[in-house]
């Protein structure tokens, strides 16, 4: 940190006079927040571990290895994978950055803007909106790299991951996955008035969309209409994705389509996020 | 970029308008603040304070007008401004689930000032402010008048040129206004610029060298304590309490004992530089009101007087 803390000085030293850079970059506006969001890991990481790490390996053990055991499924029929298991895998992991994304952009963000109105003590330093929302979904984002990571680094003794690339590929895709939901969630968050349309974006959004978009049955199975409705949702093409590097069996058009899906929604979220909290607190 | 050091104004305000859709919540002010002197906003819940001290802390954007912050433009020089500015603002905006200590080291680092000298500055405004032997609690354990002073330690972690101060005592008892009011003197002593907004008068008596005072968006009259109070009002005030409704009736036979009459809902102010002879007349009229108090004129009689409202509603 040494030379990290010489440049800090440079830049705070020019903030006391006139003539001091008006708009810091997006990266120095981030790294000023790392010690909040430090403070923040340090004091929710036990917290984490239940939702992070538990909870999935539970899922696992219940749909992949038990349930799993009274499925005999053709390869063919499981897009590639040699058992239910190695099925279910890169869809649940995909599944669960999406739930870890949600969960951290809706009542955090909320308590921020609204409960505690941390983001207003935020705003009346140098900081500015697009910082406070590039360290969140920083913050996010390092998230979901260790619960993913941690994920699949668990389960790689069990055979479900056919190369060690695919693996890192497969990892790549869920973070990204959860990156999407993580920066759109935001943006809608930083329009809503109350936490009470929480519940029904649980219910109604991140429930079903864990369930029907191909996580846990190809989507094949929901027939022509349904199988295409599934591929619309934003989850899909991180399940299929996450389930193509792991299994071995990509086809690259169709991975380059989800990719490029994940990235323009992740773009789109991080605009939405940054209007949307504009028109929230500056005003 | 102008050099503030060469000017002596740290907040120059024309015409300074602020809407929300199409409500004027500003309507048009001229303001100067000068270095080292304590500045107020006097006024009702509503008058434009609050969204006057917005702008000045550049985060709000003008709607109309022009402002100067410390020689600069806040809508092209924004963070430049924050960066030199200290703001405690109305409502507390501590994160509760962190420690005394912590909410101090943090905000500093949003200033990008180096952990060491943080530390060092955090220890320093821990003692300034009292709160070193609660260092390691939680803000939610807090009280009332610890969270107001945590607040204005944290607004001064950047050492800051300017500090603006959104109803520093609002909802605090009154010894813990007093011990604030007591740092905001040392901090005006050591030659920091205070803003401050307020609907108490007995707080923009004891710390405003210049205040205007603002109702409705605009600003309906400015001075010094003094000044305004002899611009506006007698030397005394005798306050007449009568009996429940009485008083819309009895002001009329009163009238003419002094320069001006107020009609409250609990009370008659009877204004005049001599507040024992109204009394006695009163009396000689024979009229027997339940109480009766003499007491110098203050900066609510010269809101009332100006307005013709108090300014605690």
């Amino acid at each position: 940190m040494s030379d990290l803390d010489r440049l800090d000085q440079r830049e705070d030293g020019s903030d006391q006079r006139a003539g001091a850079p008006d708009q810091l970059t997006l990266g120095e506006g981030v790294r000023r927040q790392f010690d909040y969001w430090f403070t923040v890991y340090k004091r929710t990481w036990r917290g984490t571990i239940i939702s992070s790490f538990l909870a999935p390996i539970f899922y696992v053990l219940a749909m992949g290895v038990l349930l799993g055991g009274f499925i005999q499924g053709d390869p063919d029929k499981l897009e590639g994978a040699t058992s239910y298991l190695a099925f279910v895998v890169p869809g649940l992991i995909a599944g669960h950055a999406m739930q870890t994304a949600v969960g951290e952009t809706t009542y955090p963000v909320m308590g921020l803007i609204k409960w505690q109105r941390v983001y207003d003590s935020m705003l009346a330093t140098p900081l500015q909106v697009r910082h406070l929302v590039a360290a969140h979904l920083t913050f996010v984002g390092v998230r979901l790299v260790m619960t993913c990571g941690v994920f699949t680094l668990v389960l790689a003794p069990f055979g479900v991951f056919v190369t060690w690339w695919g693996a890192i590929l497969a990892f790549l895709a869920q973070v990204l996955v959860g990156m999407a939901f993580a920066a759109v969630v935001y943006g809608l968050t930083s329009r809503m008035r109350s936490e009470e349309g929480f519940g029904v974006l649980f219910r109604l959004g991140v429930f079903p969309l864990f369930l029907f978009s191909g996580a846990f049955f190809p989507v094949s199975n929901l027939g022509d209409v349904g199988a295409w409705v599934a591929r619309l949702t934003p989850l899909w093409h991180g399940v299929n994705l996450s389930r193509m590097f792991a299994l071995d069996h990509v086809t690259w058009w169709l991975a380059a389509v989800n990719t490029l899906v994940l990235v323009a929604l992740t773009a789109f979220g991080w605009w939405w996020s940054v209007t949307g909290l504009t028109k929230r607190l500056v005003s | 970029m102008a050099d503030t050091s060469l000017s002596d104004s740290m907040i120059v305000a024309r015409g300074l308008r602020k809407s929300f859709g199409d409500f004027e919540a500003v309507k048009g002010i001229d303001v100067e603040v000068r270095r080292g002197e304590a500045f107020g906003f006097l006024g009702p819940n509503g008058a434009g304070k609050s969204s006057t001290m917005r702008m000045i802390a550049a985060v709000s954007p003008v709607s109309g007008g022009e402002l100067t912050i410390l020689g600069m433009d806040p809508a092209t020089h924004g963070p430049a401004i924050r960066g030199r500015l200290g703001v405690c603002p109305q409502e507390d905006t501590l994160d509760n689930e962190l420690n005394v200590r912590d909410n101090l080291y943090i905000y500093g680092r949003y200033f990008g000032i180096p952990k060491a000298e943080v530390n060092e500055r955090v220890d320093e405004l821990l003692d300034f402010v009292q709160l070193t032997e609660k260092a390691k609690s939680k803000v939610e354990d807090l009280s009332g008048g610890m969270k107001r002073r945590l607040t204005i330690a944290r607004s001064l972690v950047n050492r800051p040129d300017l500090l603006l101060l959104d109803e520093p005592t609002t909802g605090l008892d009154p010894q813990a206004r007093h011990l604030l009011w007591d740092k905001l003197f040392r901090l005006k002593q050591a030659g920091v610029t205070l803003v401050i907004t307020t609907h108490y008068m007995d707080e923009a008596e004891q710390l405003c060298d210049r205040l205007v005072v603002m109702d409705k968006g605009l600003i309906v009259a400015e001075g010094s304590p003094l000044t305004l109070i002899r611009e506006h009002s007698t030397r005394e005030v005798a306050e007449l309490r009568f009996g429940v409704g009485e008083h819309e009736a009895l002001a009329e036979k009163v009238a003419d004992l002094g320069s001006r009459v107020e009609v409250l809902p609990d009370r008659l102010l009877v204004y005049s530089d001599d507040g024992e002879e109204v009394i006695a007349k009163v009396h000689e009229r024979g009229l027997e009101p339940v109480a009766v108090l003499v007491r110098r004129s203050t900066l609510e009689d010269v809101f009332l007087s100006l307005t013709g409202r108090t300014l605690v509603d």
